[in-house]
């Protein structure tokens, strides 16, 4: 069990460990989940080994708990993560994270004659997976963006 | 309310109903059905072409015709954003025809305005009417949709034209072959369309050859701005190019289409060949337009 080993960064009482985020994804997992503007106690550790990864982040957010949708739009930059939610120092529930079938704001179209990179609009995709990772396509210009070319929009 | 952005917008069935429409169009093309009713044509860049497609087919329908033609005369130069003159204008409209430079402001205007919008093209993205009046060129001089082998040429990268036809007849079992140069190759996501539906393609370097069992033969304009080489951009043409010695061997039936204007990719002596469907095909746009406005109008 992941837990067990401990995970090289102090352990929490209540709140969630967001796991397995790859080592490049940590602070767009901070951004698009708005943590650096709340008042949460939050401990990181990066470049970690992992099995899976190679290396890897986590992130601990004490007295946190996600809703799913809210979750799921880390599945962007981190589509292995894992989140475990702890309750008296005890993982009670993991939950992986799911690609949401839309992703509403969040990321730029990649298009540079898309209308949404000339209008206030907030951009709108639907996901689809190829061998190459998560695929977005717009539904305005209607071109893809892959996910190696994806730009997470700041402030959303 | 129902608009037409993209080709994806309508299925097999809502297709077949504009042809419907546009072959009764054409059998009496004065229907002033709709003389109470305004519709806007906007065009935030110029096409002389499209333009009077359109206001020829709202005429025949008997509506009235109000709009603006490019910049800068209008307001749009002052920096109106698209939002807002979509809103103004469908105060007064029934329904907006629009024509954009930009990538998906057609789907914008959709969603902004209180009436059906006709994408009359979107930048690089989609030109559905256009695409409706090669189905119905097609559906004419074939006599069907099913089962037929159709040849594009030219520039498969970025012609528009192609990639919506081909994703309208993907409804209809067709075999396609590709004749391109690397630079201007169809873009993977179609193929993988294709392949995602079993459609048969093959893609060739060379027109030579790949006209003889062909049903239809797609032929789009390359453009030089495509090139740094201006070499480079003689010798792709010249294999890329139709004249009337090649047309030897051929089907029947077969039929050559151009969504024009043509520059030299088919030569003049094509013109008054039997197979030759170009212009023909142009003004087959304005029953397939009136067949469009009318289904649209009445959703
Ligand atoms: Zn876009």
């Amino acid at each position: 069990m992941e837990t067990k080993k401990k995970l090289k960064v102090s352990a929490i009482r209540n709140g969630t460990v967001i796991d397995r985020i790859p080592a490049e994804g940590l602070f767009h997992v901070i951004e698009i989940l708005g943590l650096a503007k709340r008042d949460l106690q939050m401990t990181f550790g990066t470049n970690l080994e992992s099995k899976v990864l190679g290396t890897k982040s986590i992130i601990k957010i004490t007295d946190k708990f996600f809703e799913e949708d809210d979750v799921n739009r880390i599945a962007l930059v981190a589509p292995d993560a894992v989140l475990n939610i702890i309750k008296e120092y005890k993982v009670v529930e993991k939950r992986r994270v799911v690609i949401p079938s839309e992703i509403y704001g969040l990321v730029r179209c990649l298009n540079p004659r898309c209308i949404t990179n000339h209008e206030l609009i907030k951009t709108r995709f639907t996901t689809s997976m190829t061998s190459d990772g998560i695929v977005l396509r717009c539904h305005y210009c209607e071109k893809e963006t892959e996910q190696k070319n994806l730009q997470i929009i700041s402030n959303n | 309310m129902k608009s037409l952005i993209s080709i994806n917008d309508f299925n097999k069935e809502e297709m077949m109903q504009v042809l419907d429409l546009a072959r009764k169009y054409e059998a009496e093309p004065n229907c002033p059905i709709f003389s109470d009713k305004v519709i806007a044509c906007i065009f935030f860049e110029p096409s002389t072409r499209t333009k009077l497609s359109f206001e020829t087919a709202v005429s025949r329908l008997g509506a009235r015709v109000i709009g603006f033609s490019s910049l800068p005369a209008t307001s749009i130069a002052k920096g109106e954003s698209l939002k807002d003159t979509i809103k103004m204008v469908s105060n007064y409209a029934d329904m907006i025809v629009m024509r954009h430079p930009l990538d998906g402001a057609a789907r914008y205007a959709s969603e902004i305005a209180g009436c059906p919008v006709i994408n009359a093209g979107d930048g690089a993205n989609q030109h559905p009417t256009q695409t409706l009046l090669d189905m119905y060129s097609i559906w004419k001089t074939q006599g069907t949709l099913e089962n037929l082998s159709i040849t594009m040429v030219g520039d498969l990268k970025y012609g528009r034209t192609v990639h919506s036809l081909l994703q309208a007849m993907s409804h209809f079992n067709p075999r396609f072959r590709f004749v391109s140069c690397p630079e201007l190759e169809i873009p993977w996501e179609y193929e993988h369309f294709l392949d995602s539906r079993n459609i048969p393609y093959s893609q060739h370097n060379v027109l030579e050859g790949q006209i003889q069992d062909a049903d239809i033969l797609y032929m789009t304009r390359i453009q030089q701005e495509r090139f740094q080489d201006p070499m480079e951009f003689e010798k792709v043409r010249n294999l890329m190019s139709l004249d009337a010695s090649m047309l030897t061997d051929t089907k029947p039936n077969l039929k050559i289409l151009h969504p024009l204007p043509r520059v030299n990719e088919i030569a003049t002596d094509v013109d008054e060949r039997p197979e030759a469907y170009y212009f023909d095909q142009a003004r087959n746009g304005v029953f397939t337009r009136m067949g469009i406005i009318t289904y649209l109008m009445n959703q």
